[in-house]
């Protein structure tokens, strides 16, 4: 750490930048620059996170004791149906995209904005209406459906705020639609001379891969609201079976554009571990092409194997054989990432800065996640841990325990850019373990106990549960705290943490060459690109490297 | 850059492309009115389909820009194929098994009795 940051005079902040070049609140409500449309998303989905947190604590508290005498059943059931939405619509979806994504993109291509400034300011407009929308409904009483909305009970059967919390998962998709769009654009269009394809960061290319998810598969999931919506108003058969209808369809159309929308969550994560992971290692990342075009592998065939959410739903048996199938295929790309960042720190000169920390967190986790992301996708096995917490265990190792531990990592590696201070690295490194314990303790449980056979979605259970029951809630507190922690001194750290500079991890990448923070128009001169991405190593060392690499 | 360059089409191309839409608009309801089968969903969907091309390569323009626009609308309609054909794989196939009767059949009823009863 000493050894990265060490520079002979105290780093200075630039005088003028981005966040001191206007002040007031209309200055940031009507801002084009995408530094502080990134920002002001940043600060909504932390808000939007800790909403999802509290529901979850609700979730956790209940399930201390066997019997249901916390929470009653239905306002369990809207505990977890919302804890779900807030987190997968209005955090997770958005996370690294929307905040990081958005302010680092164009600082990383060395463009002065995104494409469509106003579209940007748009999107994040919209995605305020639609979490609105969904607030409302919290406050109307709740959804308890489930964040999948499956009908009948979104439809035939639904009793609570659905509507309204339709509406705003409805409108957010156009923010995610509108952001997507921009992000294609600019990477096509406003790269630096000298930037090609193949000389972008990693994390340019998972996002150019996330946004063609956002673009192609969002369509569906507003279809999906637009026609439960047809049907409950102008009685048109779609999902109903007695006007016509099929109730499976709905899963169809959920699914088409909710099993790729965990790759709008993953693949960021994965854009970010590339960065870190040879930054720290102070190496070429091994495998780049394979890595990108692996990003672009998993946004493509992440739209084929919806159909392994759906193998005791009553479709086909032929057609659960060729989900099943192509799941297990669609496996082999993540797998690729992962043994290349493992390749990348072999003979790596490592240090463990607190987001590298978060990145091994998230190599481990997400293999895990991964792996028995491949029971399930097994339709015998699936049979029998369908609807169990295996299920539950699985999706948090890959979203809580890969996507959140990308997001954790990003916000520590590029904060100083952001902000242009560095936060405390004892308490950094302090928390991510205590995340990564927490996290463990949450969830490892869970698979047992779904293995076990405790179903999901319900507020009581079995006596012989509730030792795992206990263990998963104490590491939930444990990672309750381990959140907070960083939130604290992050917000610290923007006041009276000590200048960063332009580049305190000596990282290789445009975003590094200008000022910390940036100013408004990023690059004062258009920055020239003349080497490759992760170019770390010395120059003697990487002749041997390229001539055993290729 | 040739995709800057504005293509003024002859005012009679997009009356023509309007009066089109309008046809194959009655189109459509007339055909409703036709029980074609299982082609119904099939004629319905490929005439909104050709309707929609239409508005994206005259009044979008597309027909006259560069070819990564043109590659982005054939990703929309593979994307789309994808999400029929797959879903189909379910559809289609339903019936290859035959579905377990339980209870109903060990008493000697049909599932259609009991969904009557
Ligand atoms: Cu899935």
């Amino acid at each position: 750490m000493s050894a990265l940051t060490g520079e002979d005079a105290p780093p200075q902040a630039p005088r003028q930048h981005y966040l001191n070049v206007t002040y007031g609140v209309r200055s940031w409500l009507l801002t084009l620059d995408h530094k502080r449309i990134g920002l002001l998303y940043l600060a909504s989905i932390t808000v939007f996170f800790l909403l999802g947190g509290m529901f979850a604590v609700m979730i956790r508290a209940e399930l201390v004791t066997p019997a249901g005498d916390l929470l009653q059943a239905e306002t369990y059931n809207k505990m977890f149906t919302m804890h779900g939405l807030v987190m997968v619509f209005f955090f997770l979806i958005p996370s690294i995209p929307a905040a990081l994504g958005n302010f680092l993109i164009p600082l990383m291509i060395g463009a002065r904005d995104l494409a469509f400034p106003r579209l940007n300011l748009l999107s994040w407009y919209v995605f305020i209406v639609g979490g609105l929308f969904t607030l409302f409904a919290v406050v109307q009483g709740g959804v308890d459906t489930g964040w999948t909305f499956y009908t009948p009970y979104s439809s035939t059967y639904s009793n609570s705020a659905v509507a309204a919390t339709a509406v705003g998962v409805f409108i957010t998709g156009f923010s995610s639609v509108l952001t997507g769009l921009n992000f294609i654009v600019t990477i096509h269009k406003m790269r630096a001379p000298g930037l090609t394809w193949f000389r972008l960061p990693l994390f340019v290319w998972a996002h150019y891969a996330t946004s063609l998810i956002m673009v192609l598969g969002t369509p569906v999931l507003t279809a999906a609201v637009v026609l439960v919506a047809l049907e409950h108003l102008l009685g048109i058969g779609i999902f109903d079976p007695k006007l016509g209808g099929d109730p499976v369809l709905f899963q169809h159309l959920f699914w088409f554009y909710s099993h790729p929308a965990v790759y709008i969550m993953i693949l960021p994560s994965m854009g970010v571990v590339s960065e870190v992971i040879s930054c720290f290692s102070r190496k070429r990342i091994f495998g780049y092409k394979v890595i990108a075009f692996s990003s672009l592998a998993i946004a493509v065939l992440g739209f084929l194997v919806w159909g392994h959410h759906m193998f005791v739903s009553g479709q086909s048996v032929y057609a659960g054989m060729i989900f099943s199938f192509l799941s297990f295929f669609v496996a082999i790309p993540s797998a690729i990432k992962v043994f290349n960042w493992t390749a990348t720190l072999y003979k790596g000169s490592i240090s463990y800065d607190t987001p590298m920390m978060y990145a091994m967190g998230f190599i481990g986790l997400f293999t895990i996640g991964g792996l028995t992301g491949l029971f399930l996708a097994s339709l015998a096995v699936d049979v029998h841990v369908h609807d169990t917490y295996f299920v539950v265990a699985h999706f948090h190792y890959i979203m809580v325990g890969g996507a959140l531990m990308g997001y954790m990592a990003a916000i520590h590696f590029w904060w100083p850019k952001i902000s242009g201070r560095m936060y405390p690295e004892g308490w950094g490194r302090f928390s991510a373990l205590v995340i990564f314990i927490g996290f463990n303790l949450t969830f490892f449980p869970q698979f047992i106990l779904g293995y076990l056979g405790m179903p999901r979605r319900y507020h009581a259970y079995p006596d012989e549960f509730q030792v795992l029951n206990v263990m998963s809630t104490a590491g939930a507190t444990i990672l309750g705290v381990g959140y907070l922690i960083p939130l604290i001194y992050l917000i610290w750290s923007m006041r009276y943490g000590p200048r960063a500079g332009s580049n305190p991890w000596k990282a290789k990448g445009l975003e590094w060459e200008t000022t910390s923070p940036p100013p408004t128009e990023n690059f004062l001169t258009t920055p020239l690109v003349t080497e490759e991405a992760y170019a770390y190593a010395a120059p003697d060392v990487e002749e041997q490297e390229g001539a055993r690499v290729g | 850059m040739s995709q800057n360059e504005t293509h003024v089409l002859p005012l009679k191309i997009y009356l023509l492309i309007f009066a089109v839409l309008l046809v194959m608009t009655g189109v459509t309801v007339q055909v409703a009115y036709v029980d074609l089968g299982f082609m119904n969903t099939v004629v319905a969907l490929g005439i909104a389909c050709f309707k929609a091309s239409l508005v994206v390569l005259y009044f979008m323009h597309l027909r006259y820009s560069s070819s990564l626009p043109k590659l982005f609308w054939v990703a929309g309609l593979l994307w789309l194929a994808m999400l029929i054909t797959f879903a189909m794989s379910d559809y289609l196939t339903r019936q290859w098994i035959e579905q377990p009767q339980g209870w109903a059949r060990n008493r000697g009823i049909s599932i259609e009795q009991v969904a009557k009863q």
